[in-house]
């Protein structure tokens, strides 16, 4: 059984004009020792699946799942406070803005202590020396005197380290990092990316990897699932993803990166905007935007198998030629020949 | 220093100053500093935010302009658009020195900011917004504004209904249409694009950067394009100015700075820059520390304290800029002699 799986996970919130659904039956797993990445643009639902996930969304929020387990505990009939004991100690969060994520009113030494105090029960002078250790651990230099200092003391990328060694300060299996680079300068995020790999090698731990750079996808992850406006759309092992991707999306976005594409020639774009919350079509979310969405498209959509990368479409691409399709697919097969 | 980095019409490569006539844009050794107050009782301090900054830019060209935070990106855009004088050297704008207040070159520089979602007022319509720089700077009668913001918004690729909408209603990659619009109201020669595409999704991205280049064939435009992002800057730039602590480090064509970079920072800059194809997964040069504070420079070149290539006399003087036309840098252990090599993660 994996470390995490999550079926069928819904989310929506109530607003004037209607439920909007942030997220829309997305499942995945994650095993201990594994790096699963989940990319997509703004409004993916790829930070609200592990937001609801962690407890952390607005009371409003309908979180609706077929499953929610974690570690062989059931996530969806724990009560707040039972669910308290497993979050920040077993399962932990960090975040994409590092400064606003602190406490601006306490020091680091007194916020990395709290986890510990409430977690593991440990005094002032043990809570003092694992401290150090974390910080030690995570490569701050001088542990001792950054204790005692305020987050406004310290840079971004200093900042994202404490937040590495809070979520770090009682072992978690699980570690989910909301974008945590997207705020840091590209060698600073380098450093960070080698820091969350390296303490995923050492401590086994299960990490999740929200993201929306295709490059640090490549780089760090194992899996990837890959998400559009709440869906889950594709899943693939990296190498895989970036060699042949199975979904039109992943596909375009793809092309569309200017690494890939000729310099100074226009890069191949997708045309349209990821639809909002009053203009979700029927059937398939990508097809007003997909160069073979047909009638069927627009009105439904299906799973493929694992062969295709559970991708969620009615003509999955193998080698950029969308299978089954009813003119493109004979069209492309017969120029082959 | 100063003569070398100027006589080369030079960050243009194999084309000659002749070919592409007159630079419009040009910086001659251009500093900025701030004084800032510590507190009471305390000096005030100086900020060197900008130091010797040259460079020249030609009708219908982009020159990049890349570093991180606090390496004087964002005050050299300052400087350019006229926001604030240089403290010390030079700025030519189409052949003459600008100074702030000059209303009569301000209209040829203009920027498009970073965050759309930021940078538009929602309180005014998209008419409004566009017809405002005509309204201000032109003695066209409403008839004519009309036209012409109209004009604007079709070679943007916006819609007639648009015109009276405000910014809200519209998805981040339309909101920067509106902003480069704005900046081309008064058909400027150069743009300033201050990050013009981070703030935005990937597949929106490629869609501005199309627009970006389609508007600069046909209105022959100079970018000054500032960003972090390096694989945006290769496609798009055809000069790079790699800049450290308000110091260029290295400049030249995009060509021969990214094949073959000669500056320590330049090559950690690049490795450090994810790739998006995991079968090229490489050995990174593993950039110790941070960016210093730029209240205390660390004496001799800025980069020394996080270089694994520094000796003494990198610690003590500061390298001047040299190379050839194609390719200056600003150290005295460039890459391509022998040396230890970088660290590797």
């Amino acid at each position: 059984m994996p470390l995490l799986e999550i079926q069928n996970l819904t989310v929506e919130f109530p607003t004037i004009s209607g439920l909007f659904r942030a997220v829309d039956g997305v499942s995945l797993t994650c095993d201990t020792g594994e790096i699963l990445s989940i990319v997509g643009e703004s409004g993916s639902g790829k930070s609200v699946s592990m937001l609801a996930l962690m407890g952390l969304l607005p009371s409003n929020a309908r979180i609706t799942a077929d499953r929610m387990a974690f570690d062989g505990k059931d996530l969806l009939s724990l009560s707040a406070r039972q669910r308290r004991t497993v979050i920040g100690k077993d399962m932990a969060m960090i975040f994409q803005e590092p400064m606003s994520s602190l406490n601006p009113c306490f020091t680091v030494g007194y916020q990395l202590g709290e986890t510990l105090r409430l977690h593991m029960g440990l005094n002032r002078a043990e809570r003092r020396t694992r401290s150090i250790e974390l910080l030690k651990f995570v490569g701050i230099p001088a542990p001792e005197d950054r204790l005692g200092n305020y987050p406004h003391q310290m840079s971004g990328g200093m900042s994202q380290r404490v937040m590495i060694a809070m979520a770090l300060a009682c072992n978690p299996k699980l570690l989910i990092a909301d974008e945590p680079t997207t705020a840091l300068d590209v060698t600073i995020q380098a450093q960070i990316l080698e820091l969350l790999v390296r303490l995923q090698r050492e401590n086994g731990m299960a990490l999740v990897l929200i993201t929306h750079d295709m490059g640090v996808v490549a780089e760090t992850a194992e899996r990837v699932q890959v998400q559009y406006a709440g869906q889950k759309v594709e899943e693939q092992p990296v190498s895989g993803l970036f060699r042949d991707p199975h979904h039109p999306y992943t596909a375009a976005l793809l092309a569309s990166l200017p690494e890939r594409a000729v310099i100074g020639e226009r890069l191949p774009s997708i045309p349209g905007v990821v639809p909002g919350q009053h203009d979700r079509p029927e059937g398939c979310l990508f097809s007003p935007r997909c160069t073979f969405a047909t009638d069927l498209c627009r009105r439904e959509v299906h799973e493929q198998g694992p062969d295709f990368g559970r991708a969620l479409c009615n003509y999955p691409l193998r080698i950029g030629i969308p299978m089954g399709h009813p003119t493109l697919s004979v069209a492309l097969a017969g120029e082959d020949a | 220093m100063r003569e070398a980095a100027l006589g080369n019409s030079g960050m243009n490569g194999e084309t000659s100053d002749k070919a592409l006539g007159a630079p419009v844009l040009e910086g001659r050794d251009l500093a900025r500093y701030y004084a800032i107050s510590r507190g009471p009782f305390k000096p005030t301090a100086t900020v060197r935010a900008l130091n010797g900054v040259s460079f020249s830019l030609h009708s219908g060209r982009t020159l990049a302009v890349v570093g991180e935070s606090g390496c004087g990106k964002s005050t050299l855009a300052r400087l350019v658009t006229m926001i604030e004088d240089p403290t010390a050297g030079e700025l030519l704008i189409d052949g003459k020195p600008a100074r702030v207040g000059d209303r009569s070159l301000r209209s040829l520089v203009q920027i498009v900011f970073q965050n759309p979602y930021g940078s538009l007022n929602p309180r005014q319509k998209v008419g409004t917004i566009l017809d405002e720089p005509l309204r201000i700077n032109t003695k066209d009668d409403a008839a004519t504004r009309r036209a012409k913001v109209e004009e604007m918004m079709q070679k943007v690729g916006l819609r007639p209904e648009h015109y009276d909408r405000y910014p809200h209603m519209f998805s981040g990659g339309q909101r920067q249409r509106i902003a480069i619009a704005r900046a081309l109201m008064l058909r400027p020669k150069v743009l300033v694009l201050d990050e013009p595409v981070s703030a935005l999704d990937l597949s929106i991205q490629a869609q501005v950067l199309n627009l970006l280049m389609d508007l600069q064939k046909e209105m022959g435009l100079a970018y000054l394009f500032i960003s972090h992002g390096l694989s945006v800057v290769r496609h798009i730039a055809d000069d790079i100015m790699v800049m450290y602590l308000g110091r260029p480090v290295e400049t030249g064509t995009s060509e021969a700075v990214f094949s073959d970079p000669q500056h320590p920072y330049t090559a950690a800059l690049l490795s450090a820059t994810p790739v998006a194809n995991p079968q090229g997964r490489r050995q990174r040069i593993a950039l110790q520390g941070e960016l210093p504070s730029p209240l205390k420079p660390p004496s001799g070149c800025p980069f020394n304290p996080r270089c694994w290539r520094a000796t003494d006399q990198c610690r003590e003087i500061m390298p001047a800029l040299a190379g050839d036309a194609a390719q200056q840098f600003a150290c005295y252990h460039p890459l391509g002699e022998k040396a230890p090599s970088p660290p590797s993660a």
